[in-house]
């Protein structure tokens, strides 16, 4: 927050969304902001819409899903059934498994096939660096909380200890080294989306010019391939 | 002056790096979006700022060629063959140009200079190919490019 503050972050957006609006050519109304609004979250939260890249797409709704599945399960389950008299409800862990194992599908897919670095950049899988202690921490907390969960049901002592001391540590590894940015984009990526429809449907388009109207003809050029020429 | 990335439009999808013809446009290693590695080697040749699907590429020009005030902006849609630009000057004034890019289906009707018929003597004498290829001074014979290296849109 203070970062935020010193940046000056919020004056920089509401001077940008005041310079948007004296270029707007039919202003929008508060009822059509309030629908941009719903559309957003329909499109752009709910089902990540700005993703062009189709995989990424995927593979970002299943581990977010993944995610929100997994994370409430674990805090309805501790609070709310951790007595040793409570019964908890049958979906409840299985809904936590669920959501670890879609963390692992969406997260490994991402980590070996479609980071940047390795999609984009040619780096390989392997190499690590500061910038993935993110998605290394995610994906430490949903495999040792699935193998933690086997040796538990298995009933295998020992290990199961090791693994669920292993799930808590990479577990605050994760909540813990999480930066500000990372975090964020929760918030800013749908303010950001909200204000990218709101400027087209303004008509200032942040300066760009307006789709040609011309028919859609001739296929795609460039963007046939993914970028992987590096 | 270079070009720079809206980073809240840029989704880190790759295609300006790998379209830059300086090999200047890469990922950033740690907020994983595209970022201009060399802005004085930028020519500002407007390849990155066409091919980004986000639009989140801009250029910031020279302070004598395109003063503060100034906006510049191209949206470039292949499918429709087209390339339009807004140009707002800082006295108000507006320009819109709308281009066309191709006038065939991508990829397709590429003539291909191999299967062209080698220019006849006559030819080679003619003022055009007098001094070829000896000018070229290569005695080992031209580079071959390797298909494979080029991106599919990208023709030789």
């Amino acid at each position: 927050m203070l970062d935020m503050a010193h940046k000056q972050s919020a004056k920089f957006f509401f001077r940008n969304s005041e310079k948007a609006k004296k270029l707007a050519t039919n202003p929008v109304s508060s009822g059509e902001k309030a629908s941009i609004a719903l559309i957003t979250v329909a499109e752009d939260v709910l089902t990540s819409a700005e993703f062009c890249n189709t995989k990424r797409r995927i593979a970002h709704l299943l581990t977010m899903y993944g995610f929100v599945i997994f994370v409430t399960t674990t805090a309805i389950m501790i609070f709310c059934y951790a007595s040793i008299t409570a019964i908890t409800p049958s979906i409840l862990p299985l809904l936590w498994h669920i959501g670890a194992f879609m963390l692992c599908v969406g997260g490994y897919w991402f980590w070996f096939f479609i980071r940047v670095d390795v999609a984009v950049e040619g780096n390989p899988w392997y190499r690590v660096i500061r910038a993935d202690l993110f998605i290394l921490s995610l994906l430490a907390t949903a495999t040792f909380s699935l193998i933690w969960s086997y040796f538990q049901t298995s009933d295998i002592s020992g290990w199961d200890t090791l693994f669920f001391v292993l799930f808590v540590l990479s577990s605050t590894v994760l909540f813990g080294g999480v930066l500000w940015s990372k975090f964020a984009h929760m918030f800013f990526k749908p303010a950001a989306a909200f204000q990218k429809r709101v400027t087209q449907a303004d008509g200032s388009r942040e300066n760009l010019p307006a789709p040609a109207d011309r028919p859609e003809q001739f296929g795609l050029g460039i963007k046939r391939e993914a970028p992987r020429h590096y | 002056m270079p070009t720079f990335v809206y980073m809240t439009r840029c989704d880190g999808c790759g295609h300006c790096v790998d379209i830059c013809p300086s090999d200047i446009m890469h990922i950033d290693k740690t907020v994983r979006r595209a970022v201009n590695i060399e802005p004085n080697m930028c020519w500002e040749c407007y390849a990155c700022v066409k091919a980004c699907p986000q639009n989140a590429i801009d250029v910031r020009g020279y302070a004598d060629f395109a003063p503060l005030g100034h906006s510049v902006r191209v949206l470039r849609e292949e499918e429709k063959g087209t390339i339009s630009w807004k140009i707002k000057f800082r006295d108000g004034r507006e320009k819109n140009f709308l281009s066309p890019i191709t006038t065939q289906p991508w990829g397709k009707n590429i003539p291909i200079l191999g299967e062209l018929e080698l220019p006849d003597k006559e030819a080679l004498n003619s003022q055009l190919l007098c001094f070829e290829p000896d000018a070229l001074n290569i005695d080992t014979g031209l580079p071959v490019l390797d298909k494979a290296q080029l991106k599919e849109g990208v023709y030789y």
